[in-house]
């Protein structure tokens, strides 16, 4: 009974095998290289807390920004069956109106973080909006849509604070960006799990991810059995704008500065691949958020594993590459059958065998 | 209908002559400036704000500036000043090659050209003279300084720039030479291209890997800030008289801050003040005097700096930083 559970679960999840094999793959070749690779240990940082440090540590919190946005990305992709090319520039607008929102006021306070923040979350989802109705009410591909904001947004991040690499120091925005004193984990992966648990709960008690589904699969059909197609594909991208603005506070808040030429610069690239590596189709429809998680981690896996291996500066694009063309080929829809007609005769086989024993 | 275009024209002309007559009414020096726009990064804002502060009215200028990212509009924008009849045009171009034309124009039409903080690939006959930082010169005054503090040994973490970029040529190649002479040790050399966040990662990993290091060098202040800021939280202390080195470039208002603070050790000035150079070169043109002091390459090389954090003072952010 159990074993038919197990393999049910891979049979709904077998999307999420590519990602898992590519991480468990990285995982492996690390511990062959250095066994240390993956040890967390506990030191005390500079202002005096204990904290988490390692390997682990730092592909989870580096790649908190990454995942945020590819959960959002996810939506965008299976609602309207096209990519956001603009969720960086976006991030950096966002970033920046959370810097000018806190140099604006008197001091740096909890509250005043937290009306920054709102006030970054309503611009980038307004932005956000714009993208979606291009894409809902015009019919733009939305790669061609987002490619406008991809153009001009650094130039409109830099409008906003006008000089360059603006700093705000505080001990509340380093608590955002590193670490909360008296907690080891980095800030941005707790965020990210409450990103994690708000997106469950958003699909748990609401049928968002059906109609999202149903408007990605069949737009006409959708329409017909009454859901806002229009509606569901415009809120898919104003969510994907209130991931970019809480990945836009995390980047300003990492270093305490935000330079809007550079700011989570070409992360549009990673979050689509993210999607990619998850298995998720590019055309819209069904998804599963938690490849794209996983893929997202995997790429971030492998950036902090060429750092150690000291790929030279000049390769590292290139190895880059190399693997992401096996693990994108391997989740192509050809390799994807072939494996599939190739288990099913082995399980024939073994089910032959199966029976022959009992 | 033709004839009212006619009239229009007739009137645009009317009133361009008028315009133009009373701005030689002045008796100011024209100057057309062909520049990169300031939302290019903070070196090209504080670039921006020198020639709009040098070329006023004040001093005796009627300044006309064009800033584009795009050759062919900085082209067409020169060839606009040209027409125009600006005594003087000045270019920082946005690609070095296809000025040809243009400045042959400018010849031909009795302009003299400068050009500043960009080399165009030209006959030096063109242009009368060049004002340009060293970015090779910038790298080996940060490797002198670095050698000047006689460490035991140097054990380097790198990060450089966007690869192929005028800036991380020239400082890389100064470091390079020390790593191949052997007299410091490459922990790690990648890039970060510019980017604050990666330089952090970058660095994290080199903390994790348990490997020995004292000097950061990075190339740019934004990237220092990065490394700092992973140290900070592995709990390695850094700045003068602690466990590792700091060294950015670009010297920022807040780099130099911290330099004064002393948290960080040296920052490179990659100086964006040129105007004032040309200006005093114009003024001795037009007291009918020779321009003096060009290299082979009819070049005026900036003088730039790097600041210790132990001899920087107030005075030095206010002249030298940029930004706020």
């Amino acid at each position: 009974m159990k074993k038919t559970k197990t393999s049910q679960f891979f049979s709904n999840n077998s999307q999420l095998l590519i990602p898992l094999i590519a991480i468990l793959l990285l995982i492996v070749f690390n511990l062959i290289r250095d066994p240390e690779f993956f040890s967390v240990g506990i030191t005390t940082n500079n202002r005096g807390d204990a904290v988490l440090q390692g390997n682990l540590v730092s592909i989870l919190n580096g790649a908190s920004e990454l995942v945020i946005l590819s959960m959002g990305m996810t939506l965008v992709t299976a609602a309207s069956g096209g990519q956001d090319i603009s969720v960086g520039a976006l991030a950096a607008i966002a970033g920046s109106v959370f810097v000018k929102v806190l140099k604006g006021g008197p001091a740096i306070t909890g509250t005043s973080v937290f009306l920054a923040f709102l006030a970054c979350c309503v611009v980038a989802m307004i932005f956000g909006c714009f993208n979606g109705s291009l894409v809902a009410f015009f019919n733009i591909q939305p790669m061609i849509a987002t490619l406008i904001l991809f153009t001009c947004g650094r130039s409109i991040a830099y409008w906003i604070n006008g000089g360059a690499t603006p700093t705000i120091t505080s001990p509340i925005i380093s608590a955002i960006g590193s670490f909360i004193p008296g907690i080891p984990v980095p800030t941005p992966i707790l965020i990210v799990i409450v990103m994690g648990i708000l997106f469950a709960l958003l699909f748990r008690f609401t049928s968002l991810g059906l109609y999202i589904q149903s408007v990605g699969i069949n737009q006409g059909a959708a329409r017909l059995n009454g859901i806002n197609a229009v509606g569901i594909k415009l809120l898919s991208f104003i969510l994907l704008g209130a991931c970019c603005a809480v990945a836009g506070m995390i980047g300003v808040s990492r270093l305490g500065l935000i330079n809007h030429e550079t700011i989570l610069i070409n992360i549009e690239m990673d979050a689509i691949l993210a999607v990619a590596i998850g298995g998720n189709n590019l055309g819209g429809g069904k998804f599963k958020m938690l490849g794209s998680v996983l893929g997202a981690y995997a790429i971030q896996a492998l950036t902090i594993t060429l750092y150690a291996m000291k790929v030279p500066s000049t390769d590292v694009k290139a190895y880059k590459a190399v693997v992401i063309i096996i693990l994108v080929a391997l989740g192509s829809p050809v390799v994807k059958d072939t494996m599939s007609r190739f288990s099913k005769k082995i399980k024939s086989r073994s089910g032959t065998v199966g029976k022959e024993a009992a | 209908m033709r004839k009212r275009i006619a009239l229009l024209l007739a009137l645009v002309m009317v009133f361009a002559l008028a315009f133009s007559s009373v701005a030689h009414a002045d008796d100011l020096i024209t100057v057309g400036i062909v520049n990169n726009p300031p939302s290019e990064s903070g070196y090209r804002e504080a670039n921006v704000k020198d020639f709009e502060s040098v070329f006023s009215k004040e001093n005796g200028y009627d300044a006309k500036f064009s800033y584009s990212l795009k050759n062919d509009e900085q082209l067409s924008a020169a060839r606009t000043f040209i027409t125009d009849g600006v005594d003087y045009l000045l270019i920082s171009a946005a690609e070095t090659t296809g000025w040809d034309a243009v400045l042959k124009d400018a010849q031909d039409a009795g302009v003299s050209v400068f050009l500043f903080d960009r080399m165009i690939d030209c006959d030096p006959e063109l242009f009368e003279a060049a004002v340009v930082s060293d970015m090779a010169q910038e790298g080996e005054t940060a490797v002198n300084w670095l050698l000047a503090q006689k460490l035991d040994e140097y054990n380097v973490i790198h990060i450089q720039g966007a690869m192929g970029s005028d800036a991380q040529l020239g400082r890389t190649g100064a470091l390079d030479e020390q790593f191949e002479a052997g007299t410091m040790k490459k922990v790690v050399q990648q890039t970060a291209t510019w980017d604050e966040a990666e330089a952090k990662k970058i660095t994290e990993s080199v903390i994790n890997s348990g490997e020995p290091f004292n000097v950061i060098y990075a190339e740019n202040d934004g990237m220092a800030k990065g490394a700092v800021a992973a140290l900070d939280e592995a709990g390695i202390t850094h700045g003068v008289g602690k466990d590792v080195i700091v060294m950015g470039f670009d010297c920022n208002k807040w780099a130099l801050r911290e330099l004064l603070a002393g948290n960080w050790n040296y920052d490179g000035q990659c100086s964006p003040f040129q105007a004032q150079v040309i200006s005093d070169m114009i003024q001795t043109l037009e007291d009918g005097g020779e321009i003096e002091g060009l290299n082979d390459a009819k070049q005026i090389i900036s003088v730039e700096k790097g600041f210790d954090a132990s001899e920087i003072t107030e005075e030095d952010i206010d002249t030298y930083g940029l930004g706020e």
